[in-house]
């Protein structure tokens, strides 16, 4: 389970978070979605420690911060809990696949080297990359680049996986791949918080859509509710204006 | 001018060929050395470490703006005067010391240059999954900065064999020292330096040769 209360995050004077209150039950796939340079991002990013919040507490699972009183063990235990997937897949371009999916294992749980390729290779099979086990990032497709930036994501046994537009840089031939196994990750109940702007996704997946406008949280509820019935103005000019590029 | 004596340059090939390893010693330990200072230095550098910072800048702008034959003097001639314990320092010590610390300034730069190219998002993706900074260097970014790095450095290294020439001014007899004595004793200058020159220009072809080989096995994962 997540828990974050009043999380907040300045850059210099602007204010990117404001205050925002969020739990997320174990197993629960929950879809972020809002304008560019809202925080939705800043949000993922926050959780994962790669931005240090300015104020408010996170739980994830047994541990819980005061993110200004966070130690540097703290931030590392709370990255070892969350799993980040990266628009840009950010895969490690030195590595083959395998390596990249075994290598937190190997170096951040410190597990044996025949059962940190053991579990790579699975997640390999899982991934439908299986044949890709050597081949380094610079030889593959973003759709599979991607795939295996899950497969890194998936790795760890992470509370939950954090998506910042997991399919926002790749070329369109290869977001259904990349969807097709978040949403083979949602079944199995792989708790995930994804900012994406694929609203079919958000319709067919979520369980819950959260909408964030100014840094705050404007309005929450399952797919339904969020697509056909918003309350909020904002939201129903949000969806609007990207309902009419996108069909739902 | 008389015609070149090739009998006096044949004889002193094997002759010069003797004060060789020494050469290289002086070149690969001051390498070696020379390297892990200059990662140290750029680390330092990358991250800002506070009063080490300060110190390395001080340290890469006197080593780079003195020339290395000034360096060599003052650790050969100018410390032992300072401090009598250092008068146990001889000419071949004096001059590792002198390649590594003058050669570590220029590579620190750009190995720093290297690890700055190294992609951000994967410094990023390195701490997301709970990296240390120690492990995001040994393994992610120093090993691509390397390759990035390997052609200025290799330069460096070739650089370096010929410094070793100066060595000869602190009265070590290498391969530059040993031609010098060599000539004044025939008077065959020309034939003696140019036997040493040719000696050098075929090590350094031969690292040239083995910087390709290297270039190509370290690009083998950002080929498509």
């Amino acid at each position: 389970m997540i828990k974050l209360a009043s999380l907040s995050k300045h850059f210099g004077k602007s204010v990117v978070l404001d205050g925002i209150d969020l739990t997320i039950e174990k197993g629960e796939i929950v879809v972020v979605i809002g304008p560019s340079g809202t925080g939705k991002s800043t949000l993922l990013r926050c959780i994962n420690f790669l931005e240090q919040p300015t104020a408010g507490t996170m739980s994830v699972g047994d541990l819980t911060v005061d993110v200004n009183r966070a130690s540097r063990a703290d931030i590392l235990a709370m990255r070892r809990r969350t799993a980040f997937v990266f628009q840009n897949y950010a895969l490690f371009a030195n590595k083959t696949a395998l390596q990249n999916i075994a290598e937190r294992l190997l170096v951040v749980d410190r597990w044996p080297k025949a059962k940190a390729y053991q579990r790579a290779r699975d997640i390999l099979e899982r991934i439908g990359l299986a044949d890709k086990a050597d081949a380094y990032p610079a030889s593959m497709s973003g759709g599979q680049q991607q795939r295996v930036g899950i497969g890194r994501a998936m790795a760890a046994g992470a509370e939950v996986i954090l998506f910042d537009e997991p399919t926002s840089s790749l070329d369109p031939e290869w977001v259904e791949e990349v969807l097709g196994l978040m949403k083979q990750l949602a079944a199995e109940r792989q708790t995930m918080m994804v900012v994406t702007h694929e609203m079919s996704f958000a319709r067919d997946v979520a369980d819950r859509v959260i909408f964030i406008d100014g840094g705050r949280i404007v309005e929450q509820g399952p797919p339904d509710e969020i697509f056909h019935h918003p309350q909020d103005p904002r939201t129903q000019d949000f969806l609007k204006k990207i309902l009419a590029s996108n069909t739902v | 001018m008389d015609v070149l004596n090739v009998d006096y340059m044949l004889g002193l090939v094997p002759v010069l060929l003797r004060y060789l390893p020494l050469t290289l010693q002086l070149a690969g330990i001051g390498m070696v050395l020379a390297l892990i200072l200059a990662c140290l230095f750029a680390v330092v550098r990358v991250l800002r470490i506070p009063v080490l910072n300060q110190l390395t800048i001080v340290f890469i702008s006197f080593f780079r703006g003195t020339p290395l034959l000034v360096q060599l003097f003052l650790f050969y001639y100018g410390l032992p005067q300072l401090v009598s314990a250092l008068t146990v320092i001889d000419g071949i010590t004096a001059t590792i010391m002198g390649l590594t610390m003058h050669f570590s300034a220029y590579m620190a730069e750009s190995i720093r240059a290297a690890i700055v190219g190294v992609d951000r998002s994967q410094t990023e993706a390195a701490l997301s999954i709970g990296m240390t900074n120690g492990q995001l260097m040994r393994r992610i970014v120093l090993p691509q900065a390397t390759r990035v790095a390997l052609p200025t450095l290799m330069n460096y290294f070739i650089d370096m064999i010929k410094a070793t020439s100066l060595a000869f001014t602190l009265g070590v007899t290498e391969l530059m020292g040993a031609t010098q004595k060599e000539a004044s004793g025939s008077f065959l200058y020309f034939e003696a330096f140019i036997v040493a020159a040719i000696m050098y220009w075929i090590v350094v072809e031969l690292l040239s040769k083995l910087q390709h080989h290297l270039e190509i096995r370290l690009n083998k994962a950002y080929s498509r």
